[in-house]
């Protein structure tokens, strides 16, 4: 097989446990010219407004950034599914030549009248912070008219990562909470916050606080509503996923109402029973939380167990490589894997800070390969290499994983199947079970040779 | 008859029905062998156009960026530009890197094809890969413009005029089809002991077998050195009658420049367009047309008289990519379905006029055509036409939900079923592939809605 070589300021992204002191750079901006499976900070904030589905969220820009986030999530709605559409000011050459901002004050005028959205998220894409759009200011002129938020998402692409689209996507909640009345929330009440409710996973888990004797006040965002973020702030406490897409929210809601946070994963077993207990931990002056809370996770953990043993027969042994968005996922992964008796060969992360990637390192076995900001010929040589039978990750990981002859889990926003609370490690369970022990892999020229 | 433009200009674009430049343009990179599509700008772009790619062709698809930072829009992109080229070429060893550029690099104005100079005086001495270069600006067309002028930049940089040995050739600039479209349109032109010079070629590149080992590029795709040739060739046939238009193809460009005879036809959709298809091949090899494609034909005429009375009056609403409606719409009057609607978000102020041609006059009163549409404004029309089927890509699926009729899925993006790439629109065969489709889907309908519950029809 020709080595596929790996470029030398990709090095220090790139890691073995047990080689070497460990070192690795992240944060850094893509190398030009390597396929980053990075997407933009447009991509961040759309990521974490998605789902709320009464607000408008309309993108400006040439009609690409749109199109291309057309009803790609798995974020399912209750009510209202305005969040499904598709929204643009489709801008054209003269508008790049005169600028945007009539064409979005029309189309702002026009949509807000169309749908009656209970807020407008307008999200600027890069040309716009080139052609030197206000914004803000036509966003405040349409909010006087029309009488609903109209919030500026300060997105452009080019302007930072992925997080700095949650951040900028963080500021425009942030806007809207603490503008809705708290009169009736009490005083043992939480937030879910970084939980984008694919595939239904918010209902999931609001349903184990609420019977833990919990009311949940806001999601944000899955299943989200507007009026629940204005009153958030009346809630106890913030419990956030941990993708890290809503710490910058937690913080700023920590600073301004003084509520607290503490950090949860709902993947796996042990984690997502630990993300309950922590929360009954948090209000321990009731102590019946408690109690309930062990009685679910007892409850939970029964009805999943015997399927769970009978597919762990079958996956003892067998090994897996994880690429997700944020480390975090990354770390509740290894774990559930574990449980399934799998090993991890290798992990990585599109944006992982150094603190995650030195967890990552304490977590995995000797000759774990760890990547940073990976692209397409690192991730396939190291598959290779290390003899993969699964690959977990997103789209566009899936082909690279299949053309080698490896299974694959879509653990993205765009799986249309809850993966999270016990529920959702039983469809994990299965999900892995049905790509790594299906028959077809005998026919594939790799494994063949393997044997 | 009915066609709308959009002519308000200040409304904004819902759902939209066409995509981005540049993504037509890495399409076609990706069907030249040995290449690497660069997109100048920022990452974003080249990541969802990958993943829009990806989900329909399920294939490894690398895009590589440029990789727009803030210094970079303010100093603009040359240095960026440098570094991805170097390293492109230290991963891949291309033979061609085809540099799009995005609305980004664009508008702040970027001088590529000055900066692509400036990379290849300063190495000189270096065996370098061949730099296209197009600019794809989505202001100011859509993923059709992207294609078109990736092909048409890849014959201008490489074509050279000098009179080719050996057998004839044909340049074929089939349009964004299926990569089964494109092995089909191969085998016919070798039928006529020609040889095919295909731009662009990912019926390899995108639907390929297994790996044995990693392919930094997928193989397959038309060779550099057969791009070089298409100034040499007996003819160029440029399909698609909306782009037969347009004054600027790879087709013009061969004609003007290198004195290739143009044959401008629409896609091989249908019984008609399929015959002159094969009428342009026999004209310019001087063969007859080969037996097996006169028996494709007859039996295609035979299904056709089988099943004529399942067509007859049916209504359908076809859209999508402009010269893909059009074909559609021309094989629809030739089995008496009535294209109620045709749609496409692109199409240059020449769709109309187009669809028009190509539909008997008898059913243009009842029929509404949209260029420069969207989801929103076709479904609106469509709930007042109550068509019996829709024909197009699987982003009307929402649409035909919500109307409750069936949707026959053709061209791109296929995101819904597993075929995309597999599924052939062009010559005698693909119409009877959509043939036999369409005589299904409404024979379903009528099982469906029966309560005796038939088997037979
Ligand atoms: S900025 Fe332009 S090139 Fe990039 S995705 Fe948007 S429309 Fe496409
Ligand atoms: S134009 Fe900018 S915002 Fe839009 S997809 Fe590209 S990088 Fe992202």
């Amino acid at each position: 097989m020709p080595s596929i070589p790996i470029l030398e300021e990709r090095q220090a992204q790139i890691h073995r446990k047990g080689s070497a002191p460990f070192e690795m750079t992240c944060g850094k901006h893509s190398l030009a010219g390597s396929v980053s499976q990075r997407a933009c900070v447009f991509c961040g904030s759309r990521v974490v407004l998605y789902p709320i589905a009464d607000a408008l969220h309309l993108i400006h820009g040439p009609i690409g950034c749109a199109a291309y986030t057309w009803d790609i999530r798995g974020a399912l709605s209750s009510g209202p599914e305005l969040h499904r559409m598709s929204f643009s000011t489709d801008l054209r050459e003269k508008d790049v030549i005169f600028g945007g901002e009539k064409k979005l004050a029309a189309a702002l005028d026009e949509l807000i009248d169309q749908y009656q959205p209970k807020a407008a998220f307008v999200y600027s894409t890069c040309i716009v912070g080139i052609i030197g759009d206000d914004v803000a200011a036509v966003c405040r002129k349409a909010e006087k008219e029309k009488g609903i938020p109209v919030l500026p998402v300060h997105s452009e692409g080019f302007k930072g990562t992925k997080k700095d689209g949650y951040k900028a996507a963080c500021d425009a909640l942030f806007k809207l909470v603490g503008t809705g009345s708290t009169a009736d929330i009490t005083p043992v009440s939480i937030n879910i916050l970084g939980e984008f409710n694919i595939g239904g996973e918010a209902w999931l888990i609001k349903k184990y606080y609420e019977e833990m004797g919990i009311p949940v006040v806001s999601i944000m965002t899955g299943d989200g509503r507007v009026d629940q973020i204005r009153r958030s702030h009346g809630a106890a406490l913030n419990v956030v996923q941990c993708s890290g897409a809503l710490t910058f929210l937690a913080d700023m809601m920590q600073e301004t109402y003084g509520i607290p946070y503490i950090r949860a994963s709902y993947f796996g077993i042990d984690d997502m029973a630990k993300a309950l207990y922590d929360v009954a931990d948090h209000f321990e002056t009731h102590p019946a939380i408690m109690a309930r809370t062990r009685e679910i996770v007892r409850r939970e953990v029964e009805t999943i167990m015997p399927e769970i043993n009978r597919i762990r027969r079958d996956l003892a042994g067998k090994r897996a490589a994880i690429y997700v968005g944020g480390a975090f996922k990354a770390f509740s992964l290894i774990k559930a894997l574990r449980y399934l008796g799998m090993t991890v060969v290798l992990v990585g992360s599109q944006t992982g800070n150094d603190s995650d990637y030195a967890t990552l390192r304490d977590m995995c076995d000797d000759g774990t390969i760890i990547l940073d900001d990976a692209n397409p010929l690192e991730l396939s040589k190291y598959i290779i290499e290390k003899q993969a039978d699964l690959f977990i990750g997103g789209v566009k990981e899936r082909p690279i994983a299949f053309k080698m002859g490896i299974g694959f889990c879509d653990h993205n926003h765009e799986r249309k199947i809850p993966l999270a609370g016990f529920a959702g490690m039983l469809q994990f369970a299965r999900e892995v079970h049905t790509s790594v022990t299906s028959p077809v892999w005998q026919f594939v020229p790799t494994r063949a040779a393997v044997g | 008859m009915k066609s709308a433009m959009r002519t308000d200009y200040y409304t904004a674009t819902q759902n939209a029905c066409n995509l981005c430049a540049p993504l037509g343009a890495a399409l076609v990179f990706k069907g030249i062998a040995n290449t690497v599509p660069l997109l100048h700008g920022s990452q974003g772009c080249s990541t969802y156009i990958r993943r829009y790619m990806i989900s329909h062709f399920k294939e490894p698809l690398d895009i590589a960026c440029s990789n727009f930072g803030e210094e970079t829009a303010i100093f603009g992109g040359g240095a960026n530009l440098k570094i991805a080229i170097d390293n492109i070429r230290k991963q891949y060893c291309p033979d061609l890197i085809g540099i799009a550029t995005t609305c980004l690099s664009e508008t702040i104005g970027d001088d590529v094809p000055m900066f692509i100079k400036a990379y290849q005086n300063g190495c000189r001495d270096e065996d370098l890969p061949a730099l296209v270069h197009v600019s794809t600006p989505s202001y100011q067309g859509t993923h059709m413009q992207g294609f078109h002028g990736a092909v048409r930049a890849l014959v201008a940089t490489l074509a050279e005029t000098a009179s080719v040995e050996g057998p004839l050739s044909v340049n074929l600039f089939p349009g964004m089809v299926s990569p089964s479209d494109l092995r089909q349109l191969k085998e016919m032109v070798a039928a006529f002991d020609l040889e095919a010079i295909l731009v662009p070629d990912y019926s390899e590149t995108l639907n390929g077998p297994l790996w044995t080992e990693y392919q930094p590029i997928p193989q397959g795709g038309t060779p550099v050195a057969a791009l070089r040739r298409t100034g040499g060739a007996a003819a160029s046939i440029e399909c698609g009658l909306v782009l037969s238009g347009e004054k600027e193809t790879a087709g013009t460009w061969l004609e003007d420049h290198c004195g290739v005879p143009l044959h401008r036809l629409g896609l091989p959709i249908g019984i008609g367009a399929s015959d002159l298809f094969f009428a342009s091949l026999a004209a310019i090899s001087g063969q007859p047309i080969p037996g097996k494609y006169t028996a494709q034909r007859g039996r295609l005429l035979d299904a056709l008289v089988d099943g004529h009375k399942h067509f007859n009056g049916v209504k359908a609403a076809l859209f999508g990519e402009e010269d893909l409606v059009a074909g559609l719409a021309a094989f629809c009057g030739e089995l008496g379905i009535i294209p109620v609607l045709c749609a496409t978000g692109g199409g240059n102020g020449r769709f109309v006029q187009t669809v028009q041609s190509v539909v008997p006059e008898r059913y243009h009163d009842q029929m509404q055509i949209l260029e420069d549409s969207d989801f929103v404004t076709i479904e609106k029309t469509l709930e007042a036409l109550a068509p019996d089927l829709l024909i197009g890509h699987s982003k009307g699926f929402t649409m035909s939900r919500r109307l409750q009729r069936p949707l026959i899925r053709v061209g791109f993006p296929v995101h819904d079923r597993v075929d995309g790439s597999r599924m052939l629109h062009l010559g005698y065969r693909g119409a009877q592939q959509l043939f036999d489709r369409i005589a299904n889907t409404l024979i379903e309908e009528k099982q469906k809605k029966n309560h005796v519950g038939y088997t037979y029809y």
